[in-house]
């Protein structure tokens, strides 16, 4: 496959870099300011360190990516909430020009999953966005193998950053601010981790998930979110007397509601992930419980969710 | 012979999870408390709302030895929906953190039994050092079968109230 990738942040970086391994060909590189295009492929070494060098991965207007010879566009440019502006736009100029697409940013199907839908559904190209809930773990393409009408509810960890500052302080009786900063110092946590420990960021998850179980209808609009920010340690404390922890987790019931919020959970319990992990749970008709779990983020791991995307296209 | 030395039947109605060594958990600290097994009615067929197995054991002891037996099966983690004649129905537990005692924490427990239709059974707190007045509690609350999710709603909302932050286990989960 010819792939144009958009974004070239840690994701999108890992998708170009790897791409060669799994026998495809970056065709189109673009970050906000900049792109690379050569449909004999570019050179993707030569693009990152033209980032390095002067910020952008190339000369070129990312508008020529765009335009550019491909078959699947790898949408990777940051989750923007709202009108999810400019990463709808560029779904829909590649499923104008009936390629396929596959998502890393959650906006779209987060934000506008019907918008989305329905240009798929006029376009020969096919949609797909593993990428977009719980980094690498292989959560829509095993509600696709159930089938998301038996689906019922899915519960879990989704947001790795906020379960690392909650285990760890629960493990070392640390403070909330003190380890924060740990996980700033780590590089698990951004400068402006806002999105992850205020819950956004696993809402637009419970969002996603809750488009494709539910049959689409939801945006960040519809989740009942409550974060983590300043979590008092002391209340890990009294769960720890009793063998009980605390996670940030995010719900959709079978009702359709979409929680996302510290729960009390068993210290044992499946979905007391510790880490940067992440944890989905999907409760199914016919096949019980099922928990996944694994690496929520980073660079080559939700980029293995992308090219697994790419391998599952026609 | 005291009062207290008398051995009586006393049924305990017990509700188990579905796995191996359940049943022998929950009989463990009968007779290792002094109660002698008189029989065990294992409700297997029947499960309640909430996927547990009922189990009802009859059981010989003083009345000092049955109370003693009644908190070594919650510690055990077995959930006692009976013992003699007092029934509990369900059990949830829930955190609330914040300025507990600025906002009077004895108002916060009485109105949790009130309007939570709730009683506390279990209750432990811990303050933060540094942070002044921040301290979270830990709430177990005995409530009638099939009220989890009201008694929870009523905990938000004196919650909300009092701007405390509340950290509740799912619908249904002990």
């Amino acid at each position: 496959m010819r792939l144009c990738i958009f974004g070239a942040g840690a994701v999108g970086a890992s998708v170009a870099r790897l791409a060669g391994d799994y026998g495809h060909t970056v065709t189109a590189f673009a970050d906000s300011t900049g792109a690379a295009v050569d449909a004999g492929g570019i050179d993707v070494a030569g693009a990152l360190a033209h980032k390095d060098r002067v910020g952008s991965v190339g000369e070129s207007d990312p508008a020529d990516a765009l335009a550019a010879e491909y078959d699947v566009l790898v949408e990777a440019t940051p989750t923007t909430l709202g009108d999810a502006h400019p990463g709808f736009e560029h779904v829909e100029a590649a499923f104008d020009r009936d390629k396929h697409v596959v998502l890393a940013n959650k906006g779209p199907v987060a934000e506008r999953y019907d918008d989305v839908v329905a240009l798929a559904d006029s376009s020969v190209g096919e949609l797909r966005f593993e990428a977009t809930v719980a980094g690498t773990i292989p959560v829509l393409s095993t509600i696709e193998g159930v089938g998301a009408a038996r689906v019922n509810a899915v519960r879990g960890v989704f947001n790795g950053t906020a379960n690392f500052v909650l285990s760890r302080m629960s493990a070392d009786g640390l403070g909330y601010e003190h380890v924060l900063a740990e996980a700033q110092d780590l590089g698990v946590a951004e400068a402006d981790p806002s999105f992850d420990v205020d819950g956004t960021d696993a809402a637009l998850k419970g969002a996603i998930l809750a488009n494709v179980i539910h049959g689409g209808g939801y945006s960040l609009a519809d989740v009942d979110v409550e974060g983590i920010e300043d979590f008092p340690g002391s209340a890990l404390e009294v769960a720890a007397e009793d063998g009980r922890t605390v996670r940030l987790i995010g719900e959709v019931t079978a009702g359709g509601d979409i929680r996302v919020s510290p729960r009390l959970v068993p210290e044992n319990d499946p979905l007391a992930v510790t880490g940067t992990d992440n944890i989905v749970q999907l409760d199914t008709e016919h096949a019980g419980r099922l928990n996944l779990s694994g690496a929520g983020a980073g660079g080559p791991e939700t980029a293995t969710a992308v090219l697994a995307d790419i391998t599952r296209l026609p | 012979m005291s009062e207290d030395a008398v051995r009586q039947a006393h049924t305990v109605r017990l509700e188990l999870v579905d796995e191996p060594g359940e049943l022998l958990a929950a009989l463990q600290p009968i007779a290792e408390n002094g109660g002698n097994l008189l029989s065990v009615f294992h409700e297997r067929g029947h499960v309640t709302p909430r996927g547990h197995i009922p189990v009802e054991v009859d059981l010989e002891c003083t009345a000092g030895q049955f109370d003693t037996i009644v908190e070594a099966l919650r510690e055990n983690g077995v959930n006692v929906t009976q013992a003699g004649a007092e029934a509990y129905g369900e059990e949830v537990t829930v955190i609330i953190a914040g300025h507990l005692v600025d906002t009077d924490l004895s108002d916060t427990l009485s109105r949790l039994e009130s309007e939570a239709e709730a009683s506390v059974t279990d209750f432990s707190l811990s303050s933060e050092e540094g942070t002044s007045e921040r301290s979270s509690a830990r709430v177990r609350l005995a409530v009638e079968s099939g009220s989890v999710e009201r008694t929870l709603e009523a905990v938000r909302s004196i919650a909300d109230e009092k701007g405390l932050r509340v950290v509740a286990p799912f619908a249904g989960v002990a």
